[in-house]
């Protein structure tokens, strides 16, 4: 099953709500994903600089030694917050790749959920509900957000098999339905030189979009080719640094209602995600399209 | 409580009490009941809302409702108003089911009799595999709509998407608008007077006035699939 949830905010002065009224979207889509839940949420960029959102196992030791690391080089300018068992790594841009290689070669137990000026992947085991109350979802506030509820089908339940799946800097990607060419797809991305974490369908769908976009397609173009080569059932809702898009594929099973006032564009796997959402009596309210690449940016 | 003439008006409102409760008091309701008419108060998406009535009992829903809503059907009239999810009035007998707004995915689906009405558009699968159910669409239709529909009419006012009655057997459909494309072994037919009798009144049952059934085409089988023959295999 799997739930979806979806906010773009079109006016500023919403931008502190944003994690409140996420968190109330997610919670009423539990019973479409009770074994694990995640979200992105765009949030204020720094100039110049970048943020890594890390996850661990062991957070708390492996957080404290990549704080001790940090501090000894003053220069690097980073900070380190830390969430729950993931930790945001705020850095100058100029330094991402040796922040990478860092990473890489000395914290080989820390992986990295997501990369970008704006921004931050959140995602664990557990009922959404919990998951959103442990990283403190309702305090976050941002432009945009995409969160999920997975029910596993096509692999275990585990942290990195939970969504959002990052795609590229500040891109992510959430999925509901199963993919079923998964398996020849990832050989034939493997062959081309992409890397995998894990044996999930939706991380092949992630990147064979990262996969087209590296072949020079932008997100829109990546995600209308993705309707000829993805087989299997697909509601896909993609983050960028501007904006959130959404497509289905031609078959459509899944579920999937959107809503657009003046203030917000909103979209749930049901009308009950959306049915708390302040104006939604007379908001716009439709099922979109399958096949057809929907994208709203600021 | 509003006393109407002769009969009780019961409301329930489902940010009070659960949803469990609401279909327990109304599958309560039997033929000849006094509590009849019915209002349902913040439905807000849920899902099977007044699913398996069995009464000439009237349930209006005050707002938008989520999946199933109105299944199986039987003597009841059901309004929602507002939009309906997936599987609204699946395997409806008899009865009436109405949706001001817009309907889901697989409206009326497998339904054995009764008229569905939708006021707004219904997206995929209208009217799958009927057997005997009317639906009537304001509004237009999505793809594979009225797939393997057996028997019964589907009504569109506005367009029909990909696939319009793919396999089908004995439901009769007329569409006004355009029809995207017809699935196989679904053809025109011609529109003969016993035709524009029956749409005359289902149009009229669905409180349509400003429709002429002369605007409709009608689309059926072709009986060439359902009938299999060797000699049309190149129609697979």
């Amino acid at each position: 099953m799997c739930g979806i949830v979806g906010l773009f905010l079109k006016k500023p002065e919403m931008e502190p709500q944003l994690g409140e009224l996420l968190s109330k979207m997610l919670s009423t889509m539990c019973e479409r994903g009770p074994d694990s839940a995640g979200f992105a949420i765009y949030g204020a960029a720094e100039d110049g600089r970048t943020k890594i959102t890390l996850q661990s196992a062991s957070a708390k030791t492996d957080f404290a030694k990549l704080q001790a690391t940090l501090a000894k080089d003053k220069k690097v300018g980073a900070k380190l917050t830390v969430k729950d068992t993931h930790a945001v790594l705020s850095i100058p841009s100029d330094k991402l790749d040796d922040i990478k290689t860092l990473l890489a070669d000395e914290f080989p137990s820390i992986r990295t959920m997501a990369t970008g000026e704006n921004i931050e992947i959140y995602k664990e085991v557990g009922y959404p509900t919990e998951v959103a109350k442990r990283f403190d979802l309702a305090h976050m506030s941002g432009t945009h957000a995409i969160g999920h509820t997975r029910m596993a089908t096509e692999s275990a339940v585990t942290t990195l098999g939970a969504h959002p799946f990052s795609t590229g800097a500040d891109e992510c990607l959430v999925h509901n339905g199963s993919l079923s060419n998964h398996a020849s797809l990832r050989r034939e991305l493997v062959r081309d030189g992409m890397k995998f974490n894990t044996e999930n369908d939706t991380e092949v769908a992630a990147s064979y979009l990262t996969w087209r976009m590296k072949q020079g397609m932008n997100l829109g173009e990546a995600l209308e080719k993705s309707l000829d080569d993805l087989d299997g059932f697909f509601n896909f809702v993609v983050g960028t640094k501007e904006g959130f898009g959404v497509v289905r594929d031609p078959i459509a099973c899944k579920p999937a209602v959107m809503a657009e006032t003046d203030d917000y564009v909103a979209f749930g796997s049901e009308y009950r995600a959306l049915a708390g959402l302040p104006g939604i009596d007379k908001a716009k309210v439709w099922e979109p399209e399958p096949a057809t690449v929907y994208f709203w940016q600021r | 409580m509003q006393q109407l003439i002769g009969e009780l008006m019961r409301t329930f409102d489902l940010a009070k009490s659960p949803l469990r409760e609401l279909n327990e008091e109304l599958h309560r309701q039997k033929d000849g009941s006094n509590e009849a008419q019915w209002e349902v108060l913040n439905p807000r998406g849920g899902h099977a809302i007044a699913v398996g009535l069995d009464a000439p009992i009237k349930v209006d829903v005050l707002g938008s409702v989520g999946y199933y809503c109105a299944g199986m059907n039987k003597k009841a009239t059901v309004t929602v108003h507002g939009s309906a999810g997936p599987g609204v009035a699946e395997n409806m007998m008899s009865g009436k089911v109405v949706i001001k707004g817009d309907a889901s995915q697989y409206a009326g689906a497998t339904g054995h009799g009764g008229l569905l009405v939708i006021e707004g558009n219904a997206s995929s699968r209208c009217g799958i595999s009927m057997k005997g159910i009317d639906i009537v669409v304001k509004g237009n239709i999505g793809h594979m709509s009225a797939f393997m529909a057996q028997s019964g009419h589907l009504v569109v006012l506005g367009d029909a998407g990909d696939a319009l009655g793919d396999s089908i057997y004995e439901a009769k459909l007329f569409v006004r608008g355009k029809v995207k494309s017809l699935g196989a072994d679904c053809i025109e037919k011609e529109m003969r007077p016993e035709h524009h009798e029956a749409l005359s009144k289902l149009l009229e049952g669905a409180g349509i006035k400003d429709a002429k059934t002369s605007e409709f085409r009608r689309y059926g089988s072709a009986r060439k699939l359902y009938n299999f023959n060797i000699d049309n295999a190149d129609a697979y």
